[in-house]
C-alpha cells in the first residue's frame, strides 16, 4: 500500500473521468458517480499513507524540483483534499438528480459532468502543489472551469454573471501570476520550499506580497473585493452555487494562507491587524445584506461573504489555535453551505421561486428540506454541537488568551446576525398555510443529500479531536510556539 | 461493556432515539408514536432508577467523550444531577400522557412529539451535563428544541413569542458562551467540582472573575426569567398547554436556575462567591423578581399569564436560596426546584383542562367552575395552597427552610419578602378560589365539550391528579428517611462542609 502514488491518482482520476464524461455522454451520471466514489476512495488512501509515514513529497516522474513538479501533501492538504472529495461526493450525488429531470435538458447535464470533474481535478492538483507557479495554473483550471459551470443555467441573468466572473477571475489570477514572476526573478525558484528559505524582505518581495495578496484576495471574495460573489453564486445552478461557495473560494483562501505561513512569515502585523478588519467588516456587512434579502439563494450567497470574514480573523490572532479555529471554519462552513444551497435548490425546484416571503407554502411540503436548512444553520450560526461551534470556540479562545477580545466581539455579533437570518427563514416552517398550488416533487436523492450534509456540519462539531490531530501532521502552522 | 460510562448515555437516548423516530412517523400513526413515547418515558425511569440505586451504593457513573483537545463533553450523575433527573423523568413521563390526551385530532403531532422529545434530552443533558462546556451544549440544544414547541400552533401570536424568546435565548447563550470561554483561558478546566475550582486562582483575576459571573447568571437568568430578563415567558404561555407545562416546571426555566445552582456552588463554590461578593445582588435579584412577579400576576386575567408571572416569581426563590450562601437556605432552594416544578405543573395541566372542556382561558370566567369540573379543581386548589406555603404542603417546607436559613446567616430581610410574597399569592390565587367554588357557575361556558359522565378526558384528569397527590406527599414525607430534605442536606453538606 504504501508505494502507491496516491498523490498523481488523486488528480488524474477525476480527470480520467471527465474526459469519460465528455466522450460517452450517455453514461455521465454513471461514469460521474463511479469517479466521485474512487476519487474519495483514493483520497482515503492517501490519507492512510500521510497519517502513517507523516507529510509526504512526491516528485512527478521522478525529476525533484526546481526542474519537475513537486507535489507535497501535509496535514493542511489532506484536510482540503478530504472535504472537496466529501463535498464532492455530496454534489455528485445531487446533481444527479438536479441535473436529470430538473428543466435542465439532457443538452446541459452532459455539460454539467465533464466540467464539474475538471474542476475537482484542479481542486486535487491546487491542493497538492509545491510551487507557487503550479498554484498558479491551477487556479486558472479552476477558475476557467467554474465560470462554464455557472454559465450552464443558461439565460441572460446567467450568462451576465458568468462574464463577470470570468473577468474577475481574470484579473485576480493575472495579480497572483505578476507576483509569482516578480518572485521567480528574485530567487530563482518557484518552489514553496526553496523559497521559504531564500525569501527576504526587499522591495520586490514587498510588491510580489502586495500582488499575490490583492489577487487572492479578489478571488477569495473578501470585503470590499467580495462585489462579484453575491450574483454570481445566486444565479448559478444550485450545485454549482453549493461547491462555488464550500470548496472554489476556499482554494484562493488556502493558497493565501500557504504563502503568508511560509513564503511571507515576516509580513508585518499591520498588514495582518488590516486583513481581521476586512474580516470583520465582511462578516458585518455580509450579515447585515443577508437580512436584508428578499431571495433565499441571495440571502445564502450573501451568508458566505460573512462567512469568509470569519477566516480573515485568523491572521491578526496567529496562533496554532486560531489557525486551526479558521480551517475548521472553512471545513463546517462547506458542510453547511453546502447543504443551504442544496436546499435552496431544492425549494426552488419544487416551488418555482425562493422569494423567502412565500417561502411557508414552499418548505411545509418539504420537511426534510427545511431540517436540512434549519441544521445548516446552526452550524453557521455557531451554536453546539456543531462543526460551527467549534471553529468559534477555537477562535474565541484565541482573542481572549491574546487579549484582542474585540476580535471575539465581531464572532459574537456575527453569530447573532446568521442568527436573526437563519430564524427568519426557519420560522416559515411553522405558519399556518394553506398550500392549494400543484408542484414537482422533488427527488429523494436531493432531499436526502441535503440533509446528509447538514448533519456532517453537525457531526463535525463531535469529532473535532481527530480532526484536528489530523491537521498536526507536517505542523504546517509551525511549532507550539509560534503561538 | 462499561456499565458506569454507559448508563447516562442510555438515559439520554431513551428520549432522543424514540424522538428522532417520531420525527419521521407519517402523522396518522397515533398508535406507534403513542407506544414509542411511554416507551421511551418509562424505560427512562426505570435507568434513572438504576442510576439513583448505584449512586446510593457508591457507583459513579460518568462518561466522557473528546470534544476539542483539552476539553471533554462529559455526563456525570452526582448528587444535584440526580434531583433533576429524577424530577425531569417523572414529569415528562406525566407530561407525555397528558399531551397524548391533549393534542387528539390536532396536526403535526409527529412533529410536536418529537421536538417534545428532544427537548426533554437536553433538559436530562443540562442535569447530568458534569462540566460548563457540556451544559452549554445542552443549554443550546433546549433552546433550539423549545422554539418549535412554543410556536407549534402557527398563530401569529405564537410566532410573535417565537420570535421573543429565541431574541432573548440566542442572546442569553452568547453570554454565557463568552463567560465560559473566558473562564476556560482563565482555568484550562471547566469541570464541575464541589465547592468549585475557582478559589486558587491568583487574586489578580478577581475583576475578571466577577464580570465573568455576572455573565454567566445573565446568560441563566434569561431562562430563569429573573427581572429584567423575564420578558419572554408570559408572551410564551401561548404555547399548548403541555409545552407550557413542561417549560415552566422543568425543561427551560428549570435548566437555568440549575444553571446558576451548579455556577455558584460547582464552579466557583459558595464561600468564595461570597468572598468575591457576588451572593447579595444575585439574592436582591432575586428578591425584586419574586415581589415583581408577584405583582405582575395580580392583575393579569388572562389564566396562563398569571400562571407565567406566578413562575417568574416562583422561579426566584430557588435563586434566592442559593444566593443567601446559608446552609439552610440552600436547602429551601433546592427543594424547591422539585416543589415549584411539581406545583406550577399541576396548576398549567388544571389550566389546560379548562381550556379544552370548557374553554375558558380567563380568571373571569371561572365563576362556579368548581361544579362542573371538580376533581380538576381539587389538584388545582392543593397546588395552589402548596405554593402560597400553607402546611403540610410541599411549599411549605420550601418556605420554611428559605426562612430559616436567612435568619440563621443574619439576613432578616428576607423574612419579609417571603411574607410579603405568601400574601401576594394569596391575593391572586384565592380569588380564582373563591370564584371556582363559592360563586354561581354560569348558564352555559365558552366552548364546551362533553365527555360523558367524566368530566374530561382520563388523559387530561389523570396527570394533574398524580402531581396533586405528589406536592401533597412531598410535603408530608419531606423529612422521611432517602426523602427530599434529606437528599438536599447531602447536596448542601457537600458545599458547607468545613
Amino acid at each position: 500500500m504504501s508505494d502507491i502514488h496516491w498523490p498523481v491518482i488523486v488528480i488524474l482520476l477525476p480527470l480520467a473521468g471527465g474526459v469519460a464524461c465528455f466522450l460517452w455522454p450517455r453514461r455521465s451520471v454513471l461514469l460521474g458517480l463511479l469517479t466521485a466514489l474512487g476519487v474519495v476512495a483514493c483520497v482515503a488512501g492517501l490519507g492512510g499513507q500521510v497519517v502513517e509515514q507523516g507529510a509526504q513529497r512526491y516528485a512527478v516522474g521522478g525529476w525533484g524540483a526546481p526542474l519537475g513538479i513537486d507535489l507535497y501533501a501535509d496535514g493542511l492538504s489532506l484536510l482540503m483534499l478530504t472535504v472537496t472529495a466529501v463535498v464532492g461526493l455530496g454534489i455528485s450525488v445531487y446533481s444527479s438528480g438536479y441535473f436529470e429531470r430538473a428543466r435542465y435538458g439532457q443538452d446541459r447535464a452532459r455539460h454539467f459532468w465533464p466540467v464539474w470533474l475538471f474542476l475537482w481535478t484542479a481542486l486535487n492538483a491546487l491542493f497538492l502543489s509545491a510551487d507557487i507557479f503550479n498554484l498558479y495554473v491551477t487556479l486558472e483550471l479552476l477558475g476557467l472551469a467554474a465560470v462554464a459551470l455557472v454559465a450552464l443555467a443558461g439565460g441572460a441573468d446567467a450568462v451576465s454573471g458568468a462574464m463577470r466572473y470570468l473577468l474577475v477571475s481574470l484579473l485576480g489570477s493575472l495579480f497572483y501570476l505578476l507576483g509569482v514572476a516578480l518572485l521567480y526573478h528574485s530567487f530563482g525558484s518557484v518552489d514553496i520550499a526553496i523559497l521559504a528559505q531564500r525569501v527576504e524582505p526587499s522591495p520586490a518581495v514587498w510588491a510580489a506580497m502586495g500582488l499575490m495578496i490583492v489577487g487572492l484576495l479578489l478571488k477569495t471574495a473578501l470585503f470590499p473585493l467580495h462585489f462579484w460573489l453575491p450574483s454570481v453564486h445566486a444565479s448559478a445552478p444550485a450545485p454549482v452555487s453549493a461547491l462555488l461557495s464550500a470548496l472554489v473560494v476556499k482554494a484562493s483562501f488556502y493558497i493565501l494562507l500557504r504563502l503568508w505561513l511560509e513564503v511571507f512569515p515576516f509580513a508585518n502585523a499591520a498588514l495582518a491587524q488590516l486583513l481581521g478588519l476586512l474580516g470583520a467588516a465582511a462578516v458585518f456587512w455580509g450579515g447585515f445584506q443577508a437580512l436584508r434579502q428578499t431571495r433565499l439563494k441571495m440571502l445564502i450567497a450573501y451568508s458566505t461573504v460573512a462567512q469568509l470574514g470569519y477566516l480573515f480573523l485568523a491572521f491578526p490572532l496567529a496562533s496554532i489555535t486560531g489557525w486551526t479555529g479558521a480551517l475548521y471554519m472553512l471545513l463546517s462552513h462547506a458542510a453547511a453551505k453546502t447543504a443551504m444551497f442544496m436546499a435552496a435548490g431544492n425549494i426552488l425546484y419544487f416551488g418555482g421561486h425562493d422569494r423567502i416571503a412565500d417561502l411557508d407554502r414552499v418548505v411545509q411540503r418539504l420537511p426534510l428540506t427545511i431540517t436540512a436548512f434549519a441544521l445548516a444553520g446552526i452550524s453557521i450560526m455557531g451554536l453546539p454541537p456543531s462543526g460551527g461551534f467549534i471553529a468559534k470556540w477555537l477562535l474565541l479562545e484565541t482573542a481572549i488568551r491574546s487579549a484582542q477580545w474585540w476580535w471575539g466581539g465581531v464572532l459574537i455579533l456575527g453569530g447573532l446576525l446568521s442568527a436573526a437570518w437563519v430564524f427568519k427563514v426557519v420560522g416559515y416552517a411553522f405558519t399556518r398555510s394553506e398550500v392549494p398550488h400543484e408542484a414537482r416533487a422533488v427527488p429523494a436523492t436531493m432531499e436526502w443529500t441535503a440533509l446528509l450534509m447538514a448533519v456532517l456540519a453537525i457531526l463535525l462539531g463531535l469529532f473535532a479531536p481527530w480532526l484536528l490531530a489530523l491537521l498536526e501532521i507536517g505542523s504546517p502552522f509551525g511549532r507550539e510556539n509560534a503561538g | 461493556m462499561n456499565w458506569g460510562a454507559t448508563l447516562p448515555l442510555l438515559v439520554l437516548a431513551s428520549s432522543l432515539l424514540p424522538g428522532l423516530v417520531i420525527f419521521f412517523l407519517p402523522e396518522e400513526r397515533v398508535a406507534t408514536r403513542t407506544t414509542l413515547n411511554l416507551a421511551g418515558a418509562v424505560l427512562k425511569l426505570v435507568l434513572v432508577g438504576v442510576m439513583i440505586w448505584g449512586v446510593f451504593h457508591g457507583s459513579h457513573y460518568e462518561t466522557r467523550l473528546p470534544l476539542l483537545p483539552g476539553l471533554d463533553l462529559l455526563l456525570r450523575a452526582d448528587s444535584l444531577s440526580m434531583l433533576f433527573v429524577v424530577l425531569s423523568s417523572i414529569l415528562w413521563l406525566v407530561t407525555t400522557v397528558y399531551a397524548v390526551g391533549y393534542l387528539e385530532g390536532s396536526p403535526n403531532r409527529s412533529r410536536f412529539f418529537g421536538f417534545f422529545s428532544l427537548c426533554v434530552t437536553a433538559t436530562v443533558g443540562v442535569a447530568l451535563a458534569g462540566n460548563l462546556v457540556t451544559f452549554l451544549l445542552f443549554y443550546e440544544l433546549l433552546t433550539l428544541a423549545t422554539y418549535p414547541l412554543i410556536v407549534h400552533r402557527g398563530t401569529d401570536e405564537a410566532r410573535r413569542a417565537g420570535r421573543t424568546y429565541l431574541i432573548y435565548t440566542v442572546a442569553g447563550g452568547t453570554l454565557l458562551l463568552l463567560g465560559t470561554v473566558w473562564l476556560y483561558t482563565l482555568t484550562g478546566t471547566l469541570d464541575f467540582t464541589a465547592r468549585g475550582f475557582l478559589s486558587g486562582l491568583d487574586e489578580a483575576h478577581h475583576a475578571a472573575l466577577i464580570i465573568i459571573f455576572v455573565l454567566l447568571i445573565a446568560g441563566l437568568g434569561v431562562k430563569a426569567a429573573l427581572i429584567p430578563l423575564h420578558g419572554w415567558l408570559p408572551q410564551a404561555m401561548v404555547a399548548p398547554a403541555p409545552v407550557s407545562a413542561l417549560l415552566h416546571a422543568v425543561a427551560v426555566v428549570k435548566a437555568g436556575a440549575f444553571g446558576i445552582v451548579r455556577v455558584v456552588y460547582d464552579v466557583y463554590g459558595v464561600q468564595f462567591s461570597a468572598s468575591l461578593g457576588v451572593t447579595l445582588p444575585l439574592a436582591i435579584v432575586a428578591a425584586a423578581t419574586i415581589i415583581y412577579g408577584s405583582m405582575r400576576a395580580l392583575f393579569q386575567d388572562d389564566l396562563k399569564r398569571r400562571l407565567a408571572f406566578s413562575t417568574v416569581s416562583q422561579v426566584a426563590y430557588i435563586v434566592l436560596g442559593i444566593a443567601i450562601a446559608g446552609p439552610v437556605a440552600a436547602v429551601g432552594g433546592l427543594v424547591h426546584l422539585v416543589h415549584q416544578g411539581v406545583m406550577k405543573i399541576t396548576l398549567f395541566f388544571c389550566a389546560g383542562n379548562l381550556a379544552e372542556t370548557l374553554g375558558i382561558h380567563k380568571v373571569s370566567e371561572m365563576n362556579g367552575v368548581g361544579r362542573r369540573m371538580p376533581w380538576t379543581m381539587v389538584a388545582f386548589t392543593v397546588a395552589v395552597f402548596g405554593m402560597m406555603g400553607a402546611p403540610p404542603l410541599a411549599g411549605f417546607i420550601s418556605k420554611w427552610h428559605l426562612g430559616l436559613g436567612a435568619l440563621d446567616v443574619g439576613q432578616g430581610w428576607v423574612i419579609f419578602i417571603l411574607a410579603g410574597s405568601s400574601l401576594l399569592n394569596a391575593a391572586y390565587f384565592l380569588p380564582i378560589l373563591y370564584a371556582a367554588w363559592f360563586k354561581p357557575p354560569p348558564d352555559s361556558w365558552p366552548a364546551e365539550r362533553s365527555f360523558g359522565r367524566r368530566e374530561t378526558a382520563w388523559a387530561l384528569l389523570a396527570p394533574p391528579l398524580v402531581t396533586a397527590f405528589l406536592t401533597l406527599a412531598l410535603g408530608l414525607l419531606a423529612s422521611a428517611p432517602f426523602g427530599l430534605l434529606q437528599w438536599a442536606r447531602f447536596i448542601t453538606q457537600l458545599e458547607y462542609a468545613p
